[in-house]
């Protein structure tokens, strides 16, 4: 692709009159290779110990009942069954499949749509002079002040008076109008060569046509990063799914987890395979596209 | 400030070619913009903008979702979160102490150890970005598993933490998820092992757009790591910093997630945070007035600490190390 996340490295030094600053690697005395070995030793071991949990996680989820509640705790299941991944498919009251196909459903939903709008608000306010952008621009920008907590309540009235409540639009539609998105697209367009869009506009393409021709291509990777974003936003999602979704055929599996915690409060085995099933997507998002979420997280500090 | 971001290089403005990033307005329709827009601000106006003001309208009533009428009362609701004794008071400020609780102790933790990892992450050696990713992944696992996953981890009678104590002749029944102190532990813990990463990439990406010339002037004038740091390091942090510290503190303030499923706010309402008390009001037993004054007073609250935090940095600024090496 275009660019990787390592775009912003040390920057190239300038004028140094030729010192040469590379740190010699290879002139290393063993007993300094020995301690560079023991610092990864002890990096690694860091690493290993804060991920050791969901290790954990994992192989609780394919143990028995009472071995998951055994004492002491183990590592490995003894024996080794798909028995609380079983259960918990199946079981009446808590259809993780479902909650699965829920969560993906509202998650790509959202995603699409907080893409669609940002990106289409972005572009004007990136590219075409009117009366009223700068107070668009600085009311949207404002609101990522708002504390969230301050929409819920209202937004709860507003959401039954739709005829939302206990449906999945009430997940996917009130939270799409993303501050951070238009803001995030504005600063990328901007980046974007306008002598491209003026060739256009002299062969006579419009702005629509522009916008989908040449702004779009050329913004994939900010596209995609904010897309995932939202997914990601969407899917992990807790207090609101929890407090506007009542029945179980429409839940969440965050909300949905909660479920499953207050009906099987001990039930560790099964606790974890919900938990297992609710991260294995995000987890592998996230290992294949790592560097697009790193990026639009680092992006979210907004650079000063 | 936002001219340093990464914007490609244009040619600076001079009286005979004015230019713009706009391109000529000439074939735009006045509407074009609007159009671009509407999609947007419709979504915008109807759960941004009408909650913000529906909220205070809101407020100022006795608003029981469940009842025909919802009388207007101005201020009282407001007046009762002030009046000690009355119903909702006690309830409200007890959770405000507990979201104060954990954020006076959460949000130092975030700022502090998430540099340390990124001043690790800093330097180059092969694996970097493995580590970057172990860090930075139970970030994206989400409240809900993460609150699931410790709840077990931190079972006082099953659970690996208390083993693992035991196993190093340390106190191994300690009662994480339901007694306070070790509930407000527990909770800080897990959040820190939850969001460390987020703010170690931010952190990572702010020394990254630290120039070296600067840190090999440092070193030319004879400064050790330590000097390099405090000299250097912080001073080009400084930016990212107010952000950093502004968005922990507010992330901390609406712990909800945690308390919910780990602690279920025992003991008693110990560790039942305010955003959780908000939403118990609101939306469980549908006292929404009192709710959405709840919510404003601690939007207030948070607004002055946020306009706090943002002088207590601009102090510091207008004091400038005469070391420091200004951007």
């Amino acid at each position: 692709m275009t660019e990787t996340t390592d775009t912003r490295t040390v920057p190239k030094v300038r004028g140094s009159g030729g010192i040469d600053h590379e740190r010699p690697d290879r002139k290393r005395t063993p007993r300094q290779r020995w301690g560079r070995a023991a610092q990864y030793v002890l990096l690694l071991l860091l690493a290993l110990i804060y991920i050791s949990p969901v290790l954990f996680m994992v192989s609780t989820s394919f143990k028995t009942g009472a071995d998951a509640a055994g004492v002491p705790p183990t590592w490995i299941p003894a024996p080794f069954t798909t028995q609380a991944y079983d259960t918990i498919l199946t079981a009446e009251g808590t259809p993780v499949l479902r909650w699965f196909a829920n969560s993906m459903i509202a998650a790509a939903l959202h995603a699409l749509l907080v893409v669609v709008t940002a990106s289409l608000a972005a572009y004007p306010l990136a590219r075409m002079r009117f009366r009223g952008r700068g107070t668009v621009f600085a009311v949207v920008v404002a609101t990522i002040l708002i504390p969230p907590v301050i929409l819920v309540i209202p937004n709860y009235l507003i959401v039954s008076s739709l005829g939302w409540l206990n449906t999945l639009v009430a997940i996917i539609v009130p939270t799409a109008a993303s501050a951070f998105g238009v803001f995030f697209l504005r600063q990328f367009f901007l980046t974007l060569p306008v002598e491209l869009e003026e060739a256009a506009l002299l062969d006579g393409a419009n702005r629509w046509d522009i916008f989908l021709r040449v702004i779009l291509p050329l913004s994939r990777p900010a596209l995609a990063t904010l897309a995932l974003l939202a997914f990601l936003t969407n899917w992990n999602d807790f207090l609101w799914p929890v407090y506007v979704l009542f029945t179980a055929d429409v839940q969440t599996l965050p909300a949905g987890l909660a479920t499953l915690q207050s009906a099987n409060a001990v039930r560790y085995d099964l606790l974890m395979a919900g938990a297992v099933i609710a991260s294995v997507p995000v987890l592998a998002l996230f290992v294949f596209l790592q560097r697009f979420i790193i990026e639009g997280v680092s992006r979210s500090g907004l650079k000063g | 400030m936002s001219a340093a971001t990464e914007t490609a290089a244009r040619p600076r403005p001079t009286a005979a070619a004015p230019r713009t990033r706009a391109m000529s307005p000439t074939r735009a329709r006045p509407y074009t913009p609007w159009l671009f827009l509407l999609p947007y601000l419709t979504l915008f106006a109807v759960f941004v903008v009408l909650p913000a003001v529906l909220g205070l309208w809101i407020s100022l009533h006795e608003w029981d979702y469940t009842l025909e009428e919802q009388p207007f009362v101005g201020g009282e609701n407001y007046a009762d979160l002030f009046a000690a004794g009355s119903g909702t008071s006690d309830v409200f400020w007890e959770s405000m102490r507990a979201t104060g609780i954990f954020t006076l102790f959460s949000v130092p933790l975030l700022l502090v150890l998430p540099l340390l990892v990124a001043l690790l992450m800093h330097r180059r050696f092969p694996g970097r970005n493995f580590f970057r990713a172990v860090y930075f992944a139970p970030y994206v696992l989400g409240v809900a598993v993460v609150g699931l996953l410790w709840r077990y981890l931190l079972d006082s009678n099953v659970g690996l933490v208390n083993f693992t104590l035991g196993v190093f002749g340390l106190p191994s029944d300690i009662p994480w998820t339901t007694a306070v102190p070790a509930a407000w532990v527990a909770l800080v813990g897990v959040t820190v092992w939850w969001t460390l990463g987020f703010n170690a990439v931010i952190y990572l990406a702010a020394l990254q757009d630290i120039p070296a010339e600067l840190y090999e002037a440092a070193a030319v004038d004879g400064a050790g790591p330590w000097q390099k740091f405090r000299a250097v390091t912080l001073p080009g942090l400084r930016p990212i910093l107010t952000f950093i510290t502004i968005n922990t503190l507010i992330a901390s303030a609406n712990m909800f997630g945690q308390s919910y499923i780990i602690t279920q706010g025992a003991p008693g309402r110990e560790t039942r945070t305010a955003i959780y008390q908000i939403a118990e009001t609101g939306l469980r037993n549908y006292q929404m007035g009192d709710a959405a004054a709840m919510s404003y007073v601690l939007t207030v609250v948070l607004l002055f600490i946020s306009i706090f935090v943002f002088w207590l940095f601009r102090e510091r600024d207008a004091k400038g190390e005469k070391t420091g090496a200004r951007r």
